[in-house]
């Protein structure tokens, strides 16, 4: 799922000073589950800014709605008809469903409440971390089903590097190397020998530096 | 083995001898004098000298200008590159340039992340890494192609180098990692800096075993103290860095102003003791910020005088 | 509630907004909640709503968490006294100050 996390107050605050009523919009799919943007978060979100104003000797008037999904019309059409009464929207939603919002609410200006961080999932309660970058032409069949590009520091094909220390990598204690993971994972699938082949350059005209992507599936569209 | 380029390094190594290498980091600052003050230092006791790529991320004048500064002073460089900063556009491209002024020898490395320089909030790049740099040098100047496939106008004449640590982790697969890399095609390798000589040895008894120390020309790495705080520091706070006990022992167990003396005495055992290992065709003696050293390394190791290749 | 674990930021970020001074949440002693893990869960929100205090200029220190067993009525009367001096010695909640203005100018309308 899409992993994100709330800006600081302040940030939010700034972007609605001016703002005398807002309609703060949750997301009830990925931002709720990493508790980031759901009902819940709304709500808390909507007090905290209310006292802030309350403090500055402002009023601030906000509604809550949390939508099933951002990223899709239909959901979205669902406020349309109390829209143009706020100020501004702040949605509690991944980049994705922030500037989808943007798009169809052209007339109202729309703020993200989250920085949206990676594509990833929950080790624990309370712990999530990143899986997968995106790159458009999946190798994990050839990894052991470990991602690379993803969890090594410097996306080598044909790691590790020569910092990689005690299983993790130079850049923090608290991350495994990813090539060691692969290695112990190639040991338990008794195929270490799948290591010594060479993985060839990357194709990285799919991944963002490619440009914007899009799928089309014309079979399914109406 | 023949040599296949015009390489200084690889005619020497190619001859039998021990071949001594050396490096030179880049100012921080346009001061292009810098580098070449260093390199006269040494010039006389090494066969090559390799100029570092901005090494840990710090922002240095470019090892590209450095090296063809030192050839045109008539020595012999090794163009150090890392893919870190560069992608497989500027990567062939500086190659090019490199032996446009007849630039020889390349040493290939991803680098350390831009976390540990100046610049931790820049993008990093890393389109290849080290071993598809290796395979990219070779397939320039045996296929004389671009990556992209089209031909070459005139093909770089490069040595292909690369690095390699016995000591890092994880250690069982290093030989394999060093096989990789002479199946990618790499011709010539630096060693991180030895101190635990019985790993070092145990880790070239396993290199012999497959045969890869005919393959490819293993060259051991080795760094004097400077001072006892430095043997702890690279023992504690370096990743990939093997410093025995004994060793940070023998160091702190002489006074302070004793201990650049000893470091340099550790040094020149290590050498001796290298020389004897089957296996290693020569050294690279890095004495980072205390090249003035080298000299002296070079003369007590018995490893003068250089030879003179045409 | 029937145990501290069922606290959530919520309740507490509303107190504060309607004006609360400060606000005590009271569980059981560590490790020996009714529910196990009931009053740890809790306290984790109390730090978080703290922080969140903090970040908007309340005061994360106009909330606290204490752990009393359930009989012991002397302690919780001297938890009870050590949270109104605290308080006190705060002053009212920004909040309050500004709703009780607020609430004043709404009257002076209607004079």
């Amino acid at each position: 799922m899409i992993v994100a996390e709330r800006k600081p107050l302040d940030e939010i605050i700034g972007f609605i000073k001016d703002c005398k009523k807002i309609l703060i919009v949750g997301c009830n799919e990925c931002v709720t589950v990493c508790y980031a943007g759901g009902k819940k978060e709304v709500a808390i979100l909507a007090s905290a800014l209310k006292m802030a104003f309350l403090k500055e000797g402002k009023e601030l008037e906000v509604k809550e709605v949390t939508l099933e999904r951002q990223c899709d019309q239909e959901y979205l059409e669902e406020i349309r008809d109390i829209v143009d009464e706020y100020d501004a929207i702040v949605s509690m939603a991944c980049g994705v469903g922030v500037q989808f919002m943007a798009e169809k609410y052209q007339s109202i200006p729309v703020y993200p409440a989250l920085n949206t961080l990676f594509m990833g999932g929950a080790e624990e309660m309370g712990v999530w971390s990143e899986r997968c970058q995106g790159c458009g032409q999946c190798i994990l069949g050839e990894t052991a089903g470990i991602c690379p590009i993803t969890r090594c520091a410097k996306r080598l094909l044909n790691g590790p590097c020569g910092g990689s220390t005690q299983g993790h990598c130079e850049i923090n204690k608290d991350v495994p190397c990813a090539w060691q993971l692969i290695i112990d994972r190639l040991k338990a699938l008794r195929r270490l020998d799948d290591y010594d082949k060479l993985l060839s350059i990357k194709d990285w005209s799919t991944e963002r530096s490619g440009g914007p992507r899009k799928i089309v599936r014309e079979d399914l569209q109406q | 083995m023949n040599p296949k380029t015009p390489s200084k390094l690889e005619k020497i190594l190619a001859s039998g001898r021990l071949a001594v290498t050396s490096e030179c980091g880049p100012p921080r600052g346009c001061d292009g004098d810098a580098i070449a003050k260093k390199a006269e230092m040494i010039k006389d006791y090494v066969d090559a000298i390799n100029i570092t790529d901005n090494q840990t991320s710090v922002t240095r004048l470019c090892s590209l200008a450095a090296v063809i500064r030192l050839k045109l002073m008539g020595l012999e460089p090794i163009l150090q590159m890392v893919t870190r900063d560069r992608n497989r556009i500027a990567l062939q491209s500086d190659i090019l340039g490199a032996a446009s002024f007849e630039i020889n020898n390349i040493l290939c490395l991803s680098g350390d992340h831009q976390q540990f320089g100046d610049n931790p909030q820049a993008q990093n790049v890393f389109d290849i890494d080290s071993m598809q740099l290796i395979q990219t040098v070779r397939y320039m100047r045996d296929e004389g192609k671009f990556l992209g496939g089209d031909d070459l106008e005139k093909s770089p004449q490069m040595f292909v180098g690369a690095a390699c640590n016995p000591f890092a982790d994880p250690f069982e697969i290093r030989v394999r990692r060093l096989a990789k890399k002479v199946a990618a095609g790499v011709e010539f390798i630096q060693t991180q800096c030895i101190y635990n000589l019985d790993k070092f040895e145990l880790w070239m008894q396993q290199v012999r075993d497959k045969g890869l120390h005919e393959k490819t020309y293993i060259l051991a790495g080795v760094t004097p103290f400077k001072s006892a705080g430095m043997a702890k520091y690279m023992k504690n706070r370096v990743p990939g860095m093997d410093v025995p006990d004994e060793v940070v022992k023998r160091m702190s167990g002489v006074d302070k102003d004793k201990q650049p003396e000893e470091g340099i005495k550790i040094c020149i055992e290590s050498i001796q003791r290298l020389k004897d290992v089957e296996g290693v065709r020569g050294f690279h003696i890095m004495a980072i910020e205390w090249e003035e050293k080298v000299p002296e390394i070079v003369e007590k190791s018995g490893l003068l005088p250089r030879p003179s290749v045409s | 509630m029937p145990c501290t674990g069922r606290v959530d930021v919520i309740h507490l970020m509303e107190a504060f907004q309607r004006g609360a001074d400060g606000v005590y949440v009271v569980g059981c002693l560590e490790g020996e909640c009714h529910y196990l893990t009931g009053n740890l869960r809790g306290k984790k929100r109390v730090l978080y709503t703290k922080q969140l205090l903090d970040e908007i200029g309340v005061g994360g220190e106009r909330l606290e968490m204490y752990n009393i067993a359930a009989s012991d009525g002397p302690r919780f009367s001297e938890v009870a006294r050590e949270m109104d001096e605290k308080i006190r010695a705060l002053g009212p909640s920004p909040i309050k100050t500004m709703l009780q203005k607020i609430h004043v100018d709404d009257l002076s309308i209607h004079v």
